[in-house]
């Protein structure tokens, strides 16, 4: 296919793909490129990129365990030999702590994403392309838990079950779905009454296959789009329950629970509850920049004309 | 031999309870098979109404209407999608934007039992003058003219004996207009369909059919031969209206 004057970038930006996987690919690539040309998109990219590298190799790229104390060496200053970023109160290096606390995070966003989008989009889609009582009945339930405070909800889930990160997490992801389902409704809600959705019914599809194939797809830009969005403030859900001690548990690197545990000292020795405190920052300033840029890319409101 | 489209005595109603709003009044009409007919009126007047509750996309309807000789019931089947297909007004509408032509030809094929995908959607791309170097571009890089041919060969993908076009050319350019128009006629030729065609456009129906149901306010007020119309020959006064407004361009 490729021939010897072409290009593979030519290839990609062909206007008649010749297969399958070509088609696939070209519409990829267009994407990609219309994301690289968002400059602030592309630093949240490199930042996750970043943290996505440092949870991967944590044990070559820590200094330190992050679990072993030195008690001679507590509440050393930035900058000390051996301890870029300093120590905590029972010695154990910052920087090494916040680099295993990379994976936590991660490990919390990700459980997160995998339960709460997934659900809002099911009841969603579900209730919005039925219609009648089962959208009524759906919905209601929907408001019933979106109309709880987040972290007393999690507070009360983590209260009856144990602190914990899997806890934490079902606590957050418990919270997190309604929105998702109301926005997936509501997307429901126009498509489903759209030419295209009455011809593949004309062909006898039945409401299983236009649900999964005919809306999911519509649904799923807008949604990475909020998930993106909504990470900042699953990592600071996760960091606030971490924080008040429900989330992961001493001696476990959290950078919420570090905060915490900084929080004690935090008028003479600052950056032990500063340093994580800025990788949060970071980290969730990256997937908000990201979920702009992804919000340009997959509106499906821009490229279907 | 029965009608491929008998249609008696049909209300059709949108909304619920308490804002009913009827469509299409006690409208009958029958069409024979492999005949083009027309349903004139204005917007507004019931015309795509009368198609979607024949497809059954407006369920709430009252009266009797049959396929081929086979009463319709509330639900339509297999054999119904097989038969009887429909070409939307909007081209810009009626195609899925994240589906390329082929997953749209394909699924459509795996829906109505086929096997041979690859030959059937190459061949329905070439039945409506489209060449196989569509098949795999997505409706944003077609022309609205490329996308009604692709939606014309999605209903054709069945092999249906009766196609409803509603409206197939009002959301095009003129030039556009006529190379689909052509189209319809080659492909009713060769694959002896019988067309139900609404249009407000009478130029139009006198071009595509034979015979054609003036509708007004959502009643049937004429049905004449498109012979008829020509000469002038007006029963009702909405008809002669509608003749007076597309003059010159219906003969």
């Amino acid at each position: 296919m490729t021939t010897e004057t072409q290009t593979l970038r030519d290839w990609l930006l062909s206007e008649t793909p010749t297969s399958r996987r070509h088609a696939r690919l070209a519409a990829f690539y267009k994407g990609w490129l219309t994301l690289r040309a968002n400059h602030m998109a592309m630093i949240g990219l490199a930042i996750i990129a970043l943290l996505l590298g440092t949870a991967l190799f944590a044990p070559w790229l820590a200094p330190h365990d992050p679990f072993v104390q030195d008690l001679a060496f507590r509440l050393q200053p930035l900058g000390t030999e051996g301890h870029v970023l300093g120590t905590d109160s029972l010695g154990r290096d910052i920087l090494s702590r916040m680099i295993y606390g990379s994976r936590i995070t991660l490990y919390i966003v990700a459980l997160v994403v995998m339960i709460a989008p997934i659900a809002g989009l099911l009841v969603g889609t579900i209730a919005g392309y039925a219609g009648g009582w089962t959208d009524i009945v759906l919905m209601r339930i929907t408001d019933i838990f979106l109309a709880f405070p987040r972290l007393i909800l999690a507070l009360a889930f983590v209260a009856a079950l144990g602190a914990g990160i899997e806890n934490a997490v079902l606590a957050i992801a418990l919270t997190a779905w309604p929105p998702y389902a109301r926005m997936a409704r509501a997307e429901t809600l126009t498509i489903r009454s759209s030419d295209y959705i009455s011809a593949i019914r004309l062909q006898g599809a039945g409401p299983m296959r236009i649900i999964t194939k005919h809306i999911w797809p519509l649904c799923i830009s807008s949604l990475i789009v909020r998930v993106t969005l909504d990470m900042a403030g699953i990592i600071l859900a996760a960091a606030g329950l971490g924080f008040l001690g429900l989330g992961a548990q001493p001696p476990s690197p959290e950078w919420g629970a570090m905060i915490s545990e900084g929080r004690r000292f935090i008028l003479d020795y600052w950056w032990i509850a500063t340093m994580p405190g800025l990788a949060i920052f970071t980290v969730s300033l990256a997937f908000n920049l990201l979920g702009d840029g992804l919000r340009d890319v997959l509106d499906p409101k821009d490229s279907s004309s | 031999m029965s009608d491929a489209i008998s249609i008696q005595n049909l209300n059709v109603w949108f909304g619920e309870h308490n804002d009913l709003f009827q469509a299409v009044k006690n409208a009958s009409l029958t069409v024979a098979k492999g005949a083009s007919f027309g349903l004139v009126g204005e917007s507004g007047s019931g015309k795509s109404t009368i198609l979607r509750a024949l497809t059954g996309l407006a369920p709430q309807w009252e009266g009797s209407m049959s396929i081929n000789g086979t009463d319709l019931t509330e639900k339509r089947n297999k054999q119904f999608y097989k038969t009887v297909q429909m070409v939307f007004q909007d081209p810009y509408a009626s195609l899925h934007p994240r589906q390329s032509v082929d997953q749209v030809l394909s699924e459509t094929l795996t829906l109505h039992g086929f096997r041979d995908i690859d030959d059937r959607v190459n061949k329905l791309l070439l039945d409506v003058g489209l060449g196989p170097a569509f098949r795999f571009r997505y409706p944003h890089q077609l022309s609205g003219g490329q996308r009604q041919r692709i939606a014309i060969a999605r209903a054709l993908a069945a092999e249906p004996k009766i196609l409803l076009l509603d409206e197939p050319t009002s959301a095009l350019d003129v030039s556009v207009q006529a190379e689909i128009l052509n189209l319809l006629c080659d492909l009713r030729a060769e694959h002896g369909l019988t067309y139900l065609m609404v249009s407000h456009d009478l130029a139009v129906v006198a071009h595509m059919c034979e015979r054609a149901a003036v509708m007004q306010n959502g009643e049937i007020v004429e049905i004449i031969e498109v012979a008829d119309m020509r000469a002038g020959r007006t029963q009702h006064d909405y008809t002669a209206q509608l003749l007076h407004a597309s003059a010159n361009r219906v003969t």
